[in-house]
């Protein structure tokens, strides 16, 4: 059952074709990755997806709930409340704020009490207030980040900090959850506990995910399906080791060592 | 997890209490004062402007602090309020004159509010400014030209009837202050502060930025409508130019000086510069050299401001006292 | 028709004024993306400076402009390095709050000096105080004076701009600073001569509007210096020859508005042009989209 289909999805800033005619498949339950060199247009695909900027042209198509809804154009509000949350290659970490506050924002939706309730702090007010605190810090504790929910999210380590943009991207409750670069930066030891909390995420939240990364470490071992970008167009989709020993991949991107690997 | 919640929430309704308590012995010690005549009409009108201030900056922080909208227009909404309310109270002399005219000056202060800021909200930092800025320069030449003949045009309106008394003053600034505080702490105001912080990230975990930015601007200028209307009904006498970019300026400076994005600091500085502006009431070019030079100043040097983003409590000012008497090598 | 041209003949020479001072606002906000606030007070001090040389010093016209020029380009590159150069990583509003420190500081300063009372130019002499008649149309030889020095020093800055080093070193700076530095450009000298030139353009509109208008005073700066600083946007800000467009636009969109309207209305007006400008294209007249990377 595909979740989330892609068709087409052509973007162009001024003459530079950014993506170009890109065609994706999500099934429900997946982990794929999205590779490609650098510029290759893998983040903006993510953009796209996330309504940061509208297509020029193509679609995106959400299937929930036995309905398909097309999504391309929207805004990222919108699109975050049908269920799509993501991560930001440059950590955007609400910073001067703590990470249970990062964290209380993202679940705005349960917090539905309306502006009176919020001038005068009515019994609304609190209960819902007192949901939204347990449900974070809640949250904050299966990902062990729970102890430090009183520290500004500035303070953290990056690696740490990396941690908080996927909790923050999971408290909005997603059903896909788009990963830009979790790794990037990371040593072997933490790019391992990643792929841990990635694999744990996706089972015990029910996620679909796709995953940015120049990691290829964890790119072949989480993946089950990859596609592969290169001058904004999919030059290769299939699993981990096709992918490998893919010539226009290797070409492009790999490099011969990775494609006898 | 369910003890720690219950026993932080009675700990909650004692500091309520105990902050309630304190403001009820505020006003009744300076009622006590003013009926005493040891508050005079000079003292008083200080407090007044003290109070106006407080809203002012209150309502500032809250759009350009918090939400980090930046307004160069405020003045303009304060002079809505002011206007409503000294043309209804002129034909309507009467408290509930004077309450209608101060309710419908903020309503209407709003819904210009929300006029101004849904196409203006979209700019970014600098523009921003300046579209505030020219929106309040538009309503200035409004006030002073377009509807001359309700108001009196350059002139101005005199004999406005007074209706501003301790309480009535009292009542409209902690309300203030609480209600924008209470906003802050929901969900609403936590929306605002992420999109101060970062508007994509904010966006992109489902806060409808444009919203919560108009949200902001409107409830601001309601208050700041409020305010106006305050001083209508205390200075009796209102012209087109009080309200002009020096008022705006005013008011951004103390909010600069209190800290942008704390309450607190915006009560403070209301104070301290109310009292300097008294001190300096005789030279006034110095007052305006001595606000630029700070400006300057706190922007090369603290750029938070005194309170920085960080309220004034009980624990800040223990903290504070620690500090003072380690520094003072343990010695009280 | 000859009340239009001329009215038109007036626009064009307070367009000069809005122009002058729009291209200084342009350059700075270009190459540090700062909206100057204290430009018009630049301006203004330019006026008094040109008003204590010719009525003290008794010095004519041109060595009064170019003192006046002179002193305003010192002020500019004094007020850049104190006040802005430290907030160079700053938030963008973090500067535009301290340049409406320096402007307040220059505003009041003045005025607690030389008192708020307006002053006048001394009587000019000469080609000066003529008029000269073609047909119905009246050109006053100040106008003609404006008009010519304009041209002159937008002539001047064009070829700074386009074929010097330091005008080359000015748009790569504006274009991408780091970029610039990596390239040997001394960023640094490089903001500074920006501020001398605009600054100096601005003190030479100031001594011009002095003997156009005859009367000069402290607070003088303000409303020019935002009329200036629309006509800058609405030429599309960072781009000169936008300024100029945009000067001498609004120039005339105002002379227009006082002849056949209201004259109460002119400052509303520009207002609000814009107000539509920033919603309709930010970017102004001549500018390009250019969009934040997520």
């Amino acid at each position: 059952m595909p979740i989330l289909t892609v068709n087409k999805l052509s973007k162009s800033f001024g003459g530079l074709m950014a993506v170009s005619n890109v065609s994706m498949e999500l099934e429900q339950g997946e982990l794929v990755g999205l590779i490609g060199p650098n510029g290759a247009g893998k983040t903006t695909v993510f953009n796209l997806l996330t309504g940061i900027y509208p297509p020029t042209s193509g679609y995106i198509t959400l299937y929930r709930n036995n309905k398909k809804e097309e999504i391309q154009g929207l805004k990222p509000y919108t699109i975050c409340k049908k269920g799509i949350a993501r991560t930001f290659q440059n950590i955007r970490l609400f910073k001067d704020l703590t990470v249970l506050d990062n964290v209380r924002i993202a679940m705005n939706k349960n917090a539905s009490y309306g502006l009176i309730s919020s001038f005068f702090h009515t019994k609304s007010y609190g209960i819902q207030e007192k949901e939204v605190l347990e449900k974070s810090i809640e949250l904050l504790r299966i990902l062990k980040l729970d102890h430090k929910k009183d520290e500004l999210a500035k303070n953290l380590p990056y690696g740490e900090q990396r941690q908080l943009e996927i909790i923050r991207a999971l408290a909005t409750n997603p059903c896909i959850l788009l990963l830009d670069e979790p790794a990037a930066g990371m040593n072997p030891a933490e790019t391992a506990q990643l792929t841990e909390m990635i694999e744990w995420i996706r089972k015990n939240f029910n996620l679909t995910i796709l995953l940015i990364e120049h990691d290829m470490s964890l790119v072949m071992k989480i993946c089950e399906r990859i596609y592969v970008l290169d001058y904004g167009m999919v030059i290769a989709e299939g699993t981990p080791s096709e992918i490998k020993s893919n010539k226009r991949v290797i070409e492009a991107y790999l490099g011969e060592e990775m494609g006898n690997a | 997890m369910k003890e720690f919640v219950k026993t932080s929430s009675k700990n909650r309704w004692l500091s309520l209490a105990r902050k309630w308590a304190v403001l009820l012995m505020i006003y009744v010690i300076v009622q006590v004062l003013i009926s005493a005549n040891i508050i005079n009409d000079y003292i008083f009108s200080t407090f007044v402007t003290v109070c106006i201030n407080i809203i002012l900056a209150v309502s500032l922080n809250l759009i350009t602090g918090f939400t980090g909208q930046f307004s160069l227009g405020h003045a303009g909404f304060m002079s809505i309020g002011a206007y409503t309310c000294a043309l209804i109270t002129l034909r309507y002399s009467s408290q509930v004159g004077f309450i209608g005219g101060l309710l419908l000056g903020a309503v209407l202060a709003a819904l210009v509010g929300i006029f101004v800021g849904l196409p203006t909200l979209r700019l970014k930092g600098d523009y921003l400014a300046i579209a505030t800025l020219g929106m309040a320069e538009i309503i200035k030449i409004l006030f002073r030209n377009v509807l001359e003949d309700l108001t009196n045009g350059a002139a101005g309106l005199s004999g406005i009837p007074q209706f501003v008394n301790w309480t009535w003053l009292f009542i409209f600034t902690v309300g203030t202050v609480v209600l924008v505080s209470n906003f802050i702490n929901s969900s609403h105001g936590r929306a605002c502060i992420s999109v101060r912080e970062d508007e994509i990230a904010a966006e992109a975990m489902g806060i409808n930025s444009t919203k919560y930015k108009v949200m902001a601007f409107v409830t601001g200028a309601f208050f700041a409508g409020i305010a106006g209307a305050i001083y209508s009904s205390y200075f009796y006498y209102i012209a087109p130019d009080l309200f002009g970019f020096m008022k705006s300026i005013d008011i951004l400076v103390i909010v600069v000086l209190g800290g942008m994005g704390s309450i607190s600091g915006s009560v403070i500085s209301a104070i301290v510069l109310a009292l300097i502006s008294t001190y300096l009431q005789s030279f006034p070019e110095l007052r305006m050299v001595i606000y630029g030079v700070l400006l300057i100043l706190i922007m090369l040097f603290r750029p938070q401001g005194i309170m920085g983003s960080r309220e004034l409590s009980l624990s800040v000012m223990k903290k504070w006292i620690q500090g003072i008497r380690r520094r003072n090598g343990g010695i009280a | 028709m000859e009340q239009f041209l001329q009215q038109l003949i007036n626009g064009i020479s307070l367009g000069s004024i809005y122009a002058l001072m729009a291209l200084g606002y342009t350059m700075v906000y270009g190459i540090i993306k700062l909206i100057n606030f204290a430009h018009g007070d630049v301006y203004m001090l330019g006026a008094f400076v040109g008003y204590f040389c010719m009525t003290f010093l008794k010095l004519g016209f041109f060595p009064s402009l170019l003192i006046s020029m002179v002193v305003c380009a010192l002020l500019g590159v004094t007020i850049e390095k104190i006040a802005y150069k430290p907030l160079r990583d700053a938030t963008r509003i973090s500067v535009l709050i301290t340049a409406i420190g320096v402007s307040l500081f220059l505003e009041y300063g003045t005025m607690f000096f030389v008192k708020p009372d307006p002053r006048s130019y001394p009587p000019l002499t000469g080609f000066l105080s003529e008029s000269y008649s073609l047909g119905n149309l009246v050109f006053r030889g100040k106008q003609i004076l404006i008009i010519c020095i304009t041209i002159v020093l937008m002539a001047l800055l064009q070829f700074i701009v386009k074929k010097t080093r330091i005008g080359k070193a000015m748009r790569a700076v504006s274009l991408d600073r780091d970029a610039a530095q990596l390239m040997g450009i001394s960023v640094d000298r490089t903001i500074s001569f920006t501020f001398l030139i605009g600054s100096a353009l601005a003190g030479a509109a100031g001594i011009l509007v002095g003997i156009y208008y005859n009367s000069i005073n402290p607070l003088m700066g303000m409303m020019p210096g935002l009329k200036a600083f629309v006509a800058a946007v609405f030429g599309g800000i960072g781009i000169i020859p936008g300024a100029m467009i945009g000067g001498y636009f609004i120039g005339l969109v105002e002379v227009m508005v006082s002849g056949y309207g209201n004259s109460m209305y002119r400052d509303a007006v520009v207002f609000a042009i814009l107000i539509i400008i920033l919603i309709v294209k930010p970017s102004g007249l001549l500018g390009k989209e250019t969009r934040e990377k997520v």
